[in-house]
């Protein structure tokens, strides 16, 4: 992935920041320019906080090259208290515990090293609350 | 609007066919078809194909391949719905014919997946790239999600999923053009190596070479082409958001919902009048999905399709006939259109050892990425 694409996306990526629709107040993540619940463009830009509740889960066995070293390694979709649903792996746990209604602090992660000596990918990984 | 008939169909058989190219597969499967219906004459071509350009790094295959049939100078371009690409082919062939635009189509769906790209992270182009495939997922993974998810809401169970892999395979086992034909036992499927939790190796369909064709004309010309043409009385595409996590319910396929609802409107049929099927089972998961969205069972009862019996040869109503993606192998472009050939076969009586006795009205069902687009098709024999 080109270096550009990484720096249009560290709002959401590093800051998880999202959009709140001022006519309907649907939570959008990442942000968008226009509200796929009723298609306003009165967006706010806002600031999820950094936890959630496991939607639903797996546990990766056979990964993409760049995650062959993780691998098996739980993946789920978290809903936060806004209501904004986040793609996440979830790690510091045995994957298989990771179930529906899990619940997960969101937290600053090294997501991927692309290729052999490229860049780091930062982004937000889940940690279940004990 | 015209009426709109099918009276050809060619297909490779599919499987990993090394010594046949992307070129070749296509050739192959067209020339079948316009063979079959004695045409010379073509005025478009619609080539359903994912990722050409990421398989084999051939992309502007309209051209190409209207070259390789000795056809340079036809219309023809590349239609393109992820795994849904075939179907969606089928689509835009339909309204070229049916809006006069065009008499004779070839609609066709070709996949080469075997050249040595990584096909995994491929078929991840289908997902959201920067959402969901950055973190680490895999397709397996979306619908093994999915899966989860009807398995919390529905009380969905493994060894339920691992039935439609069983059937499927049974039905397989029957067709010479399957990649597996073979049968699988239950307790091979739940003891196959893990993929994905819930899904194991034989909840999935497996990477294929292969292409398939079909022609088309208007209905009042088709008897020119064969005596045995089938008639396409409902064509409903749809699309639903493209990450799960922006879904509201992840057990649910909202667009393949949609797609059946205006096909089936377009054809003013129900779900009840269909007497075959052919749907997308690139996993055992999606297909009890796809059954409760086509409205065969009720939302939430798509797990004991399969267990019952019900959706199985002699059935009420069998549901993949010819093996399904799962043993018929799942080239991706080219499944839809092997789903209508399918449907063609039974419907003109030619299905063989696999034959829905005195079945009239068909459909197929074709969904790319996990279940954001979906194109569904209904079929009448004349």
């Amino acid at each position: 992935m080109p270096s550009p694409r990484y720096w249009r996306e560290k709002q959401s990526r590093f800051r998880l920041e999202a959009v709140r629709c001022r006519d309907c107040k649907h939570v959008t993540f990442p942000p968008r320019s226009i509200c796929p619940s009723c298609r306003s463009t009165a967006l706010d830009s806002m600031r999820l906080s950094r936890q959630g509740k496991v939607v639903t889960s797996t546990v990766i066995h056979v990964p993409p090259g760049d995650f062959l070293m993780q691998a098996p390694y739980a993946m789920a979709v978290v809903e936060t208290p806004e209501g904004a649903r986040l793609m996440v792996q979830v790690v510091d746990c045995d994957p298989t515990s990771v179930q529906p209604g899990t619940q997960v602090s969101l937290e600053f992660r090294l997501i991927r090293r692309e290729g052999h000596s490229g860049i780091l990918c930062y982004g937000h990984k889940g940690v279940p609350v004990a | 609007m015209r009426e709109v008939a099918m009276v050809a169909a060619g297909m490779t058989r599919f499987g990993e066919l090394w010594e046949l190219s992307l070129r070749d597969l296509f050739v192959e499967a067209a020339a079948e078809a316009l063979r079959t219906a004695g045409v010379e004459q073509v005025d478009s071509i619609f080539v359903g194909n994912m990722s050409g350009g990421q398989f084999v790094g051939q992309e502007h295959l309209g051209p190409l391949m209207a070259d390789q049939l000795g056809l340079a100078g036809v219309a023809a371009t590349r239609v393109e719905s992820a795994c849904a690409s075939g179907g969606a082919a089928l689509r835009i062939g339909f309204m070229a014919v049916a809006s006069g635009m065009a008499d004779i189509v070839i609609a066709a769906g070709v996949e080469k997946m075997t050249d040595g790209a990584d096909v995994t992270e491929v078929l991840a182009t289908a997902a959201d790239q920067e959402t969901e495939v950055y973190h680490g997922v895999t397709f397996p993974g979306l619908y093994a999600m999915i899966a989860r998810a009807h398995m919390e809401s529905h009380g969905t169970t493994e060894e339920d999923m691992a039935w439609v892999a069983v059937k499927n395979h049974k039905h397989g086992a029957l067709n010479p053009k399957a990649q597996f034909r073979r049968e699988v036992t239950i307790d091979e499927v739940m003891a196959s190596s893990m993929v994905a939790e819930p899904l194991r190796l034989l909840h999935c369909s497996p990477v294929s070479d292969g292409a398939a064709a079909v022609v088309l004309c208007p209905l009042d010309q088709a008897h020119r082409y064969t005596d045995k043409p089938i008639k396409i009385i409902g064509s409903g595409m749809a699309t639903a958001p493209m990450a799960l996590a922006s879904r509201k319910d992840p057990a649910f396929l909202d667009a393949v919902a949609s797609a059946a609802t205006r096909a089936y409107a377009m054809a003013g049929i129900s779900a009840q009048d269909v007497q075959v099927a052919e749907v997308h089972d690139c996993f055992s998961i999606a297909e009890i999905c796809c059954v409760e969205a086509l409205g065969f069972v009720p939302r939430g009862q798509g797990a004991k399709a399969a267990v019952s019996g019900c959706t199985a040869l002699g059935g009420q109503v069998p549901i993949n006939t010819s093996g399904g993606l799962k043993s018929k192998g799942h080239p991706v472009g080219a499944t839809g259109i092997a789903q209508a050939i399918e449907i063609f076969d039974q419907l003109r009586g030619e299905a063989g050892e696999r034959q829905v006795d005195g079945a009239r009205l068909g459909l197929t069902q074709n969904m790319g990425g996990s279940g954001a687009s979906s194109v569904v098709h209904i079929f009448e024999g004349v």
